[in-house]
């Protein structure tokens, strides 16, 4: 089965990057290869991930390590499972920063505790001492950040940080990440299904089915100006808490497709309601549409009149 | 007491099909050496839905509207308080006549997976209840099971099939084909939507807006998520820590809320609009919510309100009608 399948794509030192999809799109699958943690039996059997000039693909054991603890940050989206429950949360963030050499142990002991203020959990002297089921699941999420964060990477991945967060929670910690990011100046890969977040948090946003790039592209051009079916439909398809009128969503009929017998021709147009004949046999590529803006549809948006009422 | 709201004072909920009156669960828990604890789960509950009307009721994780919606369909009895279906008091009827009353009442939950017998067929799970409420059997069940299997979308060929041969989206048809299978008048929606993938979610609240509109159907439609909430309901209850703290039309909320934790809900809701989030400002709440074992004193929302002052913590403000059809429970009504 090919979950991640040719993509391409390139972060900014300090920029945020979004990549969307739903549940086997290949999001997840994307940004663990990154680290080189694709879970077993997978492999990434082509391609390259550099970061700088240096291929993560082919470090040793060791560069692998040593990019992994210093250069790179992951925050998952559940934080209970993430955390030993057996251990203080204290000495797990102590540990981090211990294990990848960069501090002391003691060092390490006596940036803790600054590290959770950072990362604004209150009263951090006496919650360093607190296990793990003595925090609430956002206090979880801010000790894994304060973990990530702890040797102060360049790179944080954010694997849907918030998904399993209330919403009043969700805002806090999506400021949090905004102005880490800010702070550390480093580059943020948000992985998530949710829209809105991206349209919160990201300056270029990666639309992925099926194992590819649909579309990416600015924000902006993005959520205004969708090029790909998929990615118009999936904004039309989500109510909005500032709706006004009541409009029918837009659903997108079917299934997304079983990735081991993928659909010939575009991996979308058993779906689409735009589709052509085209669509049926022939998989497009990813085109530029304009500039820095890219599609992968033989249609695209812009050609389709009234896409409204189209059945 | 809590106030006994929205019959009192507003004529126009006095035709309602579900009436609340003051329901209280509270559940038992732990039981060491000395003695229970109690889960104030729902607090003193008061609200009314018109027939036809979609009343959402929205919250944050173990504020207690899963409770309330599982005492409402009488799934868990209340410590006290009232549930009124039409004007039968399903907290004291037995019998024949509950059962009677219990069939036009049915749920759907969460969890597609979880809610479906696994080593049941399809034509099993929804032809149940019509053997439970001994409706129909046989050849009449059979075909019913049918006519409402094409109604929510699904193949009536499937009959035979199991729960695990269907993906997420068309389990959650069938537990929406087990809910209509008695032809009910009140449905209560337990987070139908929020397990599945964006893109089958919309055909779930499609299909739920469809069915309201074909049978004319009442929903307690509760979500964490406001925006499906929004989108769904005529009228919103927001309830935190067991109680509502305000209820009102869905449109004059979005516009105004009134009680400082709807507002802090509203405006950490992003939107997919990268200019409107531009200028998004959520209000974030200190601290952590209290726990439901020993909720504050007064108004609950009172250590974590910014506008909080020393009455909040004295005394309980009632959920009192400030403006047409708006209620809220809060002494500083607007003033966040």
């Amino acid at each position: 089965m090919t979950a991640v399948d040719g993509v391409s794509f390139n972060v900014d030192r300090g920029e945020v990057v979004g990549i969307v999809g739903e549940s086997g799109s290949g999001k997840t699958m994307t940004a663990l290869s990154i680290l080189r943690l694709v879970p077993e039996p997978g492999q990434i059997t082509n391609g390259r991930i550099l970061y700088g000039d240096r291929d993560v693909v082919h470090m040793s054991d060791e560069e692998i390590r040593e990019f992994r603890g210093n250069e790179v940050a992951m925050i998952f989206q559940d934080p209970m499972t993430s955390l030993n429950p057996v251990l203080r949360v204290g000495f797990q963030v102590e540990e981090a920063m211990a294990a990848h050499q960069r501090f002391t142990r003691t060092q390490a002991r006596e940036r803790v505790a600054p590290l959770l203020t950072r990362v604004r959990i209150p009263a951090a002297e006496q919650r360093v001492r607190d296990y793990p089921h003595q925090f609430s699941g956002g206090m979880r999420q801010r000790a894994m950040i304060a973990m990530g964060v702890s040797n102060e990477p360049s790179l944080l991945i954010a694997d849907e940080p918030t998904t399993a967060l209330d919403v009043t929670v969700q805002a806090s910690i999506i400021e949090l990440v905004r102005d880490l990011s800010g702070e550390l100046g480093a580059s943020v890969i948000l992985i998530t299904h949710n829209m809105a977040l991206i349209a919160s948090l990201c300056q270029r946003v990666i639309v992925m089915y099926a194992g590819r790039i649909v579309e990416q592209g600015p924000t902006r051009a993005i959520f205004k100006n969708p090029q790909h079916p998929y990615t118009w439909s999936l904004l039309r398809s989500i109510p909005r808490v500032d709706e006004r009128t009541k409009e029918k969503l837009i659903s997108i009929r079917g299934l997304p497709p079983d990735l081991s017998k993928p659909p010939p021709g575009c991996k979308f147009h058993p779906r689409c309601r735009f589709r052509v004949d085209r669509c049926f046999t022939e998989e497009p590529s990813l085109e530029e549409v304009e500039p820095g803006h890219l599609a992968r549809c033989w249609v695209l948006m812009r050609n389709v009149e009234a896409p409204e009422a189209a059945q | 007491m809590n106030a006994q709201p929205t019959i009192a004072v507003d004529r126009s909920l006095k035709k309602s099909l579900v009436r609340v009156e003051n329901v209280v669960k509270y559940f038992p828990v732990g039981g060491g050496l000395f003695g229970h604890s109690i889960v104030h789960a729902v607090d003193g509950v008061s609200l009314a839905i018109p027939a036809g009307e979609t009343l959402g009721l929205v919250g944050e994780s173990g504020c207690g509207k899963s409770t309330l919606g599982r005492v409402i369909v009488q799934l868990q009895p209340a410590t006290s308080g009232h549930v009124f279906f039409k004007d039968v008091d399903l907290t004291r009827v037995r019998g024949e006549k509950l059962r009677r009353t219990r069939q036009q009442i049915q749920m759907i939950f969460q969890d597609p997976y979880a809610s479906l017998n696994p080593r049941m067929t399809v034509g099993d799970i929804v032809a149940e209840p019509l053997r439970n409420f001994r409706v129909a059997r046989g050849r009449k069940a059979e075909q019913r099971v049918q006519e409402v299997m094409r109604v929510v979308g699904l193949n009536p060929n499937f009959v035979n099939r199991y729960p695990h041969e269907f993906s997420g989206g068309q389990r959650q048809r069938i537990g929406i084909a087990r809910a209509l299978v008695l032809n009910p008048s009140f449905i209560v929606a337990d987070e139908p939507v929020s397990a599945l993938d964006v893109s089958i979610q919309a055909q779930i609240v499609n299909l739920l807006e469809d069915l309201q509109e074909k049978f004319d159907l009442t929903f307690l439609f509760i979500a964490h998520d406001l925006s499906v909430v929004r989108h769904m309901s005529d009228r919103i209850a927001v309830m935190y820590l067991g109680k509502i703290v305000e209820i009102g039309p869905s449109d004059s909320i979005r516009d105004k809320p009134l009680h400082p934790y709807t507002k802090v809900l509203e405006s950490s809701v992003p939107v997919p609009d990268p200019d409107l989030e531009a200028a998004r400002r959520p209000i974030l709440l200190k601290g952590e919510i209290p726990s439901p074992v020993n909720p504050p004193s007064a108004c609950r929302f009172h250590t974590r309100c910014p506008i909080a002052e020393k009455i909040c913590s004295e005394v309980e403000p009632p959920l009192e009608m400030k403006e047409a059809g708006r209620f809220v429970a809060c002494h500083f009504p607007g003033k966040l």
